[in-house]
Order: C-alpha cells, then structure tokens, then sequence
C-alpha cells in the first residue's frame, strides 16, 4: 500500500467571477520513503494540492475526489480527526516561511505546544525534545535561542525553526511548499542536505514543491510537472531530465545548461499565459503556448498515458504513430 | 523604558500647555459671569467678590495666575460653591465617576472582544448579523438618547431598577449608567475586533497553527487572541476620552453626583475654576491613559520595545 493515493482530486474555489478550478482530477501515489518533486508555473495549483491534503483551503475552496494517506480517506475527514494526523503523521513547511511562525509567541511555546498536543509529554520534556530538534536542523545555540521569538531569528534561521517544527512528531510524511525560495545559495544547499539526512533518518516521504532544479535534482525520486491544475508529466527525475516528453516539461527545461551545477538554476519560463481556470478550455490547456500542437489539441483534452511504468505524459502527441 | 516613559511625560507638557489655555480664554469668552443672577448685586459687593477671586485683574495676569497654581497643583478656590476649592470638588466627584467609568470600559472590553470574536469565528451567519446589527445601533444612538431608553424599559416598565440617584454608590444605581456608558464601546470594540479577528484568522501564521493539528480553542485563545486584540489596546485610548465625555451627559442624567455632574453645573454657572479644573484634570488622565495604553501594547507585541 502507498503512504499516500490521491485519486480524481479536484479543488475549486468560490469567488465573485465565478468558480476557480485549482485542482482538475488529478490523480498520483507516493511510496513510503519516497520524494516526489512538484514543478510548475506560478498558479499551476501547487500550494492548493497540497494544502488539499491537510485540508486547510481557504474558506472559499470545496474539494471532492479521494486522498487516501495510510488507508484512510482525508477527504471528508472530522476536523478533530484530522488534527491528529496534521503536525503529527503529516508535517507541513509552507511557502514563505518567515510569515509562516507566530510573532507573538516564543519559538519555545510554538513548538512545545505540537508535542504536548500530540503526545501528551509534559512542558518541560517537549522542551528538551524541541532543543533536540532544533541541534538537528543546526540552530547553534538551541539551549538559549528557544526562548526568543521569531523575528529575533535571521531569513534562514527561521526557515530551520519552521523545519524543525513540521518534524518534532518524526511525521511519516513531509509537505514543504517552496522551502528554500528567498535564502542564498549556500543557505538553500544546507537545508536541502539537512532534509536528505533526516530522510534517512527517519524514513519519511516528503513532496517537494520547488522552483528550483538544484533542488528538484539533488532531493527528488519522482518529478510531477503541473500545468493549470493537472499533471502533464511525472516520470523519475533523471529520466525526467534526459528525456522530457511534454512541450511544457521540455520548455521549462530548456535552459538548464547542466544539472550537476546544483544552486540557482531556476525554471525557464515559457512566454503566454497560463490558462484561465476561470474557464478550462475543452483541449489542451497548454495549446495557445504550444509550438508543437496538432488539429485535435484544440477539440480534446489529451488523457495522461503510461508511456512506460514509471513514466506518465498528457499529450495528443504520444498517440501519434 | 524608562527613558522613553520620561520622554513621553515631558512630550505631553505642550498639550497641556494649549489645553488650559485654551480652556482659559474659551470660558472667559463666554459671556456672563459666575456672579450673574436674576437680581444684579449692589456694585460694592460684586468689586469685592471681583476683588477676592481675582477678577479685576487684566485678563493676562489672571492667566498667568492659574497656570502658576496649577503648576502648583491649585485649580483654585469654586466660585459656586463657596465653601470648597475645586481640588476638592474634583476628590468627591471623581471616585464615582471613576468607578462608572473603569466598570463601563471593562464591561465593554470583556463583551466587545467576545461578541466580535464569535462574530468572526461565524462569519455570515446569523449570530454574526445579530452581532453587527446591534453595534451598528449601539454606534448610531447618542447616549443622551439611550440613557432614557435605559429608563424607560428597566425603570419604569420593569421596574427592576432604580430609573436615577446615586445612593450612597448601592450597586443597583450603577447599573443603568454603567451600561449607558459601556453600549457605545461595546458596539466600537465589537466591531473592530471582528474586523482584526478574520484577519488575523487568514493570516498564516493561524493557518500554520492549524496545521500543527491544535484544537480550534488553542488556535484561538492563544495564536489569534493577542493579535487581534491589538487594534482594540489602541483603541483603549480614544474610548477612555468617550467614556469621559460620556459620563458628563450620563451622570447628569441619572442625577450621579459625580465629576462630570460638578463640570455641566459648573458650566451653567460660569464657574470658571471649576470648569476648567475638570478639563485640565481629564487632560492629565487622558494623557497618562494613553500612555498606559501605549505599554500595555508593548507588553503585547514583543516587536515593539522602547528604548
Ligand atoms: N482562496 C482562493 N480563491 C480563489 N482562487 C484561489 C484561492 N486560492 C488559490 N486560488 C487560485 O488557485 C490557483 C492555484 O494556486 P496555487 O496557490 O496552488 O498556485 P501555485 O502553483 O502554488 O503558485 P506559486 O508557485 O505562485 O505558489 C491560482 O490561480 C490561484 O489564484
Ligand atoms: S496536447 Fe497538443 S497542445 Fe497540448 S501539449 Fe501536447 S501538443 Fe501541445
Ligand atoms: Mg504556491
């Protein structure tokens, strides 16, 4: 059994224009032990899949669909449920982490409370494992600094706090949103290697969404390519790279000149706009950006094939002989 | 902080300055004087009434006079009631309206905060609408309206409380003007904290919070709390000049014999002293509120330290 099977996932959003369509039937599973990347262009609907997963969608935002996560069925879940697996069984690095912590409580309190929560441990041992955490995600000082708050902390060293909050329950699953957006380079690789160590740590799936191919490439198994809320592409990140099937895939990688220079290397963007979710058209998505596009590209919308086991493409043109 | 309180104390010295000079010449300027009455008094009589308080001096050194004695702080002898100086009147007067006045505000803060919180946490619902609709009327009716709704329905149709009257400051009298007072606020406060509240409810760090997997109680009483109690703190100081104000119009309605009572009979006959006793008295506490205000904000938030 997968960690984790999401199945037919759709997410949309009530606005004044009209419904939003986020997530479009997206389907995908995540083996224990497993990271799968997630890249794609800004309002491809990465943060809103995720967010699905631990239900915590804007007020406006409605999902059906199944997300299985160890057999059970989040979708519909009991929030009082459901808040024993977030922060628990699933841990979550949002976007913009240097928002993301509490300013008017110290570090101390916010990640003393998860552990308290969780497992019942007193203050004064949730400190001492909070302490631990921190050393683990290299915070020099931990002993001291636990008691500060938040904007008492750099860019970076608040990013580590966040990390180190999102694992102190050992979660069996990782969620981190653009985790290393806005820190310099050596920052970026420091936290990535840390997150890899604590893989192998402790055996925990992450799902990665990331800009950056540095960091697609130096933590990603699998690769999901999103593009107007749907998968166009998921293949193993090598292959991904040798081998890109999609015309969106293969625009976006278009300027990586080599992939061992692990850093900065962001994602090309494709000139267009992305589609309007306001209204999905009835083909392709991607076919007002697509240099490659066919006569039925327009008519139909094309259906995502296993061109091999490990190796999914949405694109008319894989049907052509 | 120490530093600043100092710097805050002396920065509010000008204000001062302006208030009682303002007070000063506003009443002097009214016309009338504080021995007017129906029959004129036999010219020697008024030279030497004139004579004892000073008011045959040139206007600027009459001036120069009460600002020396409040320096001093002197507010001078009533030219109402003969026997007592203003100090005096203002040490009778204003534990009563101090008490109205600290309940009434506490009263608005405990249901001002609480209505506006739940109306946020039910958001268009009908509690919600209730909640709004009650402090869009609590905003819009003066109280020298309210106060004889008040009357009206708990004194006179009810009959469960006293409609006025002081009595001795019996808990049953203060009641009604309490609550006269404390309406308006509870309507402000209510509203501003369901404004600050949904904000802060869709700000991340909540939705951080909630991803922790905490229960909704914690998520609020101890992530979005304090937050959003803020722009009510600020408010604190502003609502502390209404109630003051308010208190004039209140107590002289119930017929409290409090501070705000002593400034509108003061007023009606010219006592000059008094008047501007009053003034320059709540001047002070609303200057020294406002910086209590301004601590207590720092307290909150540990962004803010004053150096
Ligand atoms: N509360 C909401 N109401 C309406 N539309 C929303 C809401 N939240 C998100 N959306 C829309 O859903 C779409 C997907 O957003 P999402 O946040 O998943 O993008 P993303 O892929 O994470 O982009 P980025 O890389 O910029 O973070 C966007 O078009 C966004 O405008
Ligand atoms: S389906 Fe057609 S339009 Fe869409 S990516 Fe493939 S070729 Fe381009
Ligand atoms: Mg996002």
């Amino acid at each position: 059994m997968a960690l984790l099977e999401v199945n037919n996932l759709r997410t949309v959003f009530h606005t004044n224009d009209g419904e939003v369509y986020a997530v479009n039937d997206l389907s995908f599973s995540l083996e224990k032990g497993e990271t799968l990347g997630v890249v794609g262009e800004s309002g491809s609907g990465k943060s809103q899949l995720v967010l699905s997963i631990i239900d915590l969608l804007a007020s406006n935002g409605r999902m059906e669909g199944s997300i299985r996560f160890q057999g059970q069925e989040l979708v519909g879940m009991k929030t009082g449920q459901m808040n024993r697996i977030r922060g628990n069984r699933i841990g979550m690095i949002f976007q913009d982490p240097m928002t993301c912590l509490n300013g008017y409580l110290t570090v101390e309190r916010q990640m003393t409370e998860v552990l308290m929560h969780h497992q019942g441990i007193s203050r004064a041992d949730a400190r001492k494992r909070s302490i631990e955490m921190l050393d683990a995600v290299h915070i020099p000082d931990a002993k001291n600094r636990i008691d500060r708050y938040p904007h008492e902390f750099s860019g970076g060293m608040r990013q580590r706090v966040m990390i180190a909050m999102a694992l102190l329950c050992r979660p069996d699953l990782l969620i981190a949103d653009e985790p290393s957006t806005a820190l310099d380079v050596t920052v970026q690789a420091q936290i990535i290697q840390l997150m890899n160590e604590l893989q192998q740590e402790f055996g925990m799936s992450i799902i990665m969404i990331t800009h950056d191919l540095g960091v697609i490439a130096g933590i990603s198994d699998n690769v999901m390519v999103m593009y107007g809320g749907r998968i166009c592409e998921q293949a193993p990140v090598f292959e991904l790279f040798d081998n890109p099937r999609h015309p969106y895939t293969q625009g976006l990688l278009q300027s990586v000149p080599r992939l061992d220079t692990a850093g900065d290397v962001k994602l090309h963007s494709i000139p267009g706009n992305p589609p309007n979710l306001l209204q999905l058209p009835v083909g392709c998505a991607f076919v007002d950006r697509c240099q490659k596009g066919i006569p039925v590209c327009e008519k139909q919308h094309p259906p995502l094939l296993d061109i091999d086991p490990t190796h999914r493409v949405a694109c008319h043109l894989e049907n052509l002989p | 902080m120490l530093r600043y309180s100092l710097k805050r104390l002396l920065g509010a010295i000008p204000t001062l300055l302006i208030l009682m000079t303002l007070a000063f010449f506003m009443m002097r300027a009214a016309p009338g004087g504080p021995f007017d009455t129906e029959k004129s008094l036999p010219p020697e009589i008024q030279a030497n009434l004139d004579r004892k308080y000073h008011l045959d001096e040139p206007l600027i050194q009459q001036y120069g006079r009460y600002l020396l004695d409040i320096v001093r702080g002197d507010f001078g002898p009533s030219f109402q009631y003969k026997d007592y100086s203003v100090n005096e009147l203002i040490a009778t007067g204003f534990p009563v309206s101090l008490r109205l006045g600290l309940s009434a505000i506490a009263i608005a803060l405990i249901i001002g905060v609480g209505l506006g919180t739940l109306a946020a946490l039910r958001q268009n619902s009908a509690t919600d609408y209730s909640v709004m609709t009650l402090a869009m009327t609590g905003i819009s009716i003066p109280n020298f309206v309210l106060a004889p709704i008040l009357i009206l329905i708990f004194a006179v149709f009810l009959g469960w409380l006293p409609a006025g009257g002081w009595n001795g400051g019996a808990v049953r009298n203060t009641i009604l003007p309490i609550i006269g007072l404390a309406l308006p606020q509870i309507a402000y406060i209510s509203r501003l904290m369901r404004g600050s509240m949904i904000e802060v409810l869709r700000s991340n760090p909540i939705r951080t919070a909630r991803a922790k997997g905490l229960p909704e109680h914690i998520v609020i009483l101890r992530h979005a709390l304090k937050p959003a109690m803020l722009p009510v703190v600020s408010f604190l100081g502003p609502a502390t000049a209404a109630v003051i104000t308010g208190s004039v119009v209140i107590e002289q309605i119930f017929g409290i014999p409090g501070l705000g009572r002593y400034f509108v009979q003061g007023a009606l006959n010219r006592d000059y002293t008094l008047v501007m006793g009053v003034v320059v008295f709540y001047g002070i506490l609303i200057i020294l509120f406002n910086f209590i205000v301004d601590l207590v904000y720092a307290m909150l938030d540990p962004k803010v330290r004053y150096g």
